[in-house]
């Protein structure tokens, strides 16, 4: 393999999950012998001497304070600000799902584009310009969109965004606002993602969840890292964390084992849990089916259009490392995540996008059901910000009381909502 | 018997270029041993050591996935379209 001396000495090759084959750390993504996904491979041992806690405290407040645990050869060049968002203990929450220990890893406030996307494309698009791309791409339900666009933008590099035509309003114009190509397509995720794959072989762009995929994955693992540290160097007893392709749980999990391996944390049990929406909700089915073959979802239907993807990549990987971890799979209605988002909102008061509210959904029915015992610490992670998905709620959280500029009214109004409140209901 | 396979670009090396190829069986398993009889090295590509289809290929038979039918037992009829397709990673 070509191992240059601007090669990192610590990301040291790209390695199929499937067959553990070896590739140079290039713009590819499965393997060419069993169409396996390649993995970002890592010299552990040259990572251990380096990346102390020590280490780590003494650097700038964001994902790159791990940067040897991120697969690119130079320093970061793209989303530098990035992460190291708020670990919140929630304990109001907590009283609400009748747990002890429970805290809310705040992604909805990550820097730039407030979801956990902006993690993943710092990572790809600082690979993808060490790889010499100056065209940047990617499909998306939304999130990952608004990210190209906007960290496309301020690194100088031409993007296209290929989404689903019907997503919310309010993502579509976070990503033409950036000046990116924003495409529609009729049809669902999965088709989008299929074209993709076509566009990336015929164009040469470097499309952040297709070739420069085994990069861009890696991003997820900085939301673990970060869970670790700022739990005090421990690794809490649950994490519950969204589904769609899958891939985040898995990093998450692999974040988790990482830090073992380099002994930044102690060994202990700890179980990762998935959460999806019931109108798509390939893997969290397959799991309670005790299987882990993933019968696609061909037309997602749920208000839930983030996790919308129908035919996960990694749900076979998320499905063992539920089951490797003693997790469990959970699914909500679209009335439950309505009343997820409300209630981590006025509980906590972080607004969560519908992603959001199928994670503390799908959290409380583990806790009411047991997987996740009453005295065990619990994580959630909240991946992206309720301005995104706005239509979702508008509506269901009431209408604002509409008087003129009079004190008298004003009386009146709060002396009617009193007797209301005190009234029984 | 014999029914039209797509093959995906990354085999075409084992098909002399050919995006459809010819294969006669009366179910999938039969189809891929009469491919690798004329393409050898395609079936290690397509299925593992135990002969079970890789789990990143899709075999499509009139665009059905035989995971959801019946494997490699699926029954193949004359005029059956088999559409071989590795799996597509993204999200």
């Amino acid at each position: 393999m070509d191992m240059d001396k601007n090669s990192s000495p610590y990301f040291t090759h790209l390695k199929c999950r499937e067959c553990g084959r070896a590739y140079d750390k290039l713009a590819i993504h499965i393997c060419e012998f069993d169409f396996g996904p390649l993995e970002a491979a890592y010299d552990y041992d040259a990572i251990r001497p380096v990346l102390t806690r020590d280490a780590i405290a003494s650097r700038p407040g964001s994902m790159w304070r791990y940067r040897e645990l991120l697969p690119i050869d130079g320093e970061p060049t793209v989303g530098r600000q990035v992460g190291f968002t708020p670990l919140v203990k929630a304990d109001r929450l907590a009283r609400q799902l009748g747990v002890r220990e429970l805290y809310i890893k705040n992604d909805t406030v990550n820097y730039p584009t407030l979801s956990f996307k902006d993690r993943v494309v710092s990572v790809a698009l600082s690979r993808a310009r060490e790889l010499g791309f100056q065209t940047v791409a990617c499909a998306s339900t939304g999130n990952l969109a608004n990210s190209v666009a906007a960290n496309a933008a301020s690194a100088g590099l031409t993007s296209y965004v290929l989404i689903p035509a019907d997503l919310e309003r309010s993502k579509i114009i976070n990503s033409l606002v950036y000046g990116a190509h924003v495409i529609g397509i009729h049809g669902a995720y999965d088709q989008v993602n299929r074209l993709c794959s076509e566009i990336a072989g015929k164009y040469g762009w470097g499309f952040v969840n297709v070739n420069l995929r085994p990069y861009y994955a890696e991003g997820s693992k900085t939301m673990g890292f970060e869970i670790v540290e700022q739990l005090g160097w421990r690794i809490p007893r649950h994490t519950v964390v969204c589904m769609a392709s899958g891939s985040l749980l898995t990093k998450i999990h692999k974040a988790y084992r990482e830090f073992i391996t380099l002994g930044l944390v102690e060994e202990s049990a700890f179980s990762i849990h998935g959460a999806q929406a019931h109108g798509c909700s390939p893997i969290s089915t397959a799991m309670k089916k005790g299987t882990d073959i993933v019968k696609p979802v061909a037309k997602p239907n749920t208000i839930v259009k983030s996790l919308a993807i129908g035919t996960p990549a990694d749900g076979y990987y998320a499905i063992h490392t539920l089951r490797d971890t003693g997790g469990s799979a959970e699914d909500c209605t679209d009335e439950e995540v309505i009343a997820g988002i409300r209630l981590l909102a006025e509980c906590e008061g972080i607004f969560a996008e519908t992603a959001g509210g199928v994670t503390v959904a799908c959290a409380r029915k583990l806790i009411q059901n047991g997987a996740i015992p009453a005295d065990e610490s619990v994580v959630l992670c909240i991946t992206g910000h309720g301005l995104k998905t706005q239509e979702a709620v508008a509506g269901q959280c009431g209408e604002p009381r509409l008087i003129n500029p009079s004190l008298r009214e004003f009386d009146a109004l709060l002396a009617a909502s009193r007797q209301t409140e005190t009234q029984p209901s | 018997m014999s029914n039209n396979v797509r093959i995906p670009t990354p085999l075409r090396k084992l098909t002399n270029d050919q995006d459809v190829v010819l294969a006669g069986g009366a179910n999938i398993g039969e189809i891929l041993n009469d491919l690798e009889k004329n393409h050898p090295g395609l079936k290690e590509r397509i299925c593992d050591e135990q002969g079970n289809v890789r789990r990143f290929v899709n075999i499509f038979v009139n665009d059905e996935d035989i995971r959801f039918l019946e494997e490699k037992a699926t029954a193949v009829k004359d005029g059956d379209e088999i559409s071989i397709v590795p799996a597509i990673a993204g999200g």
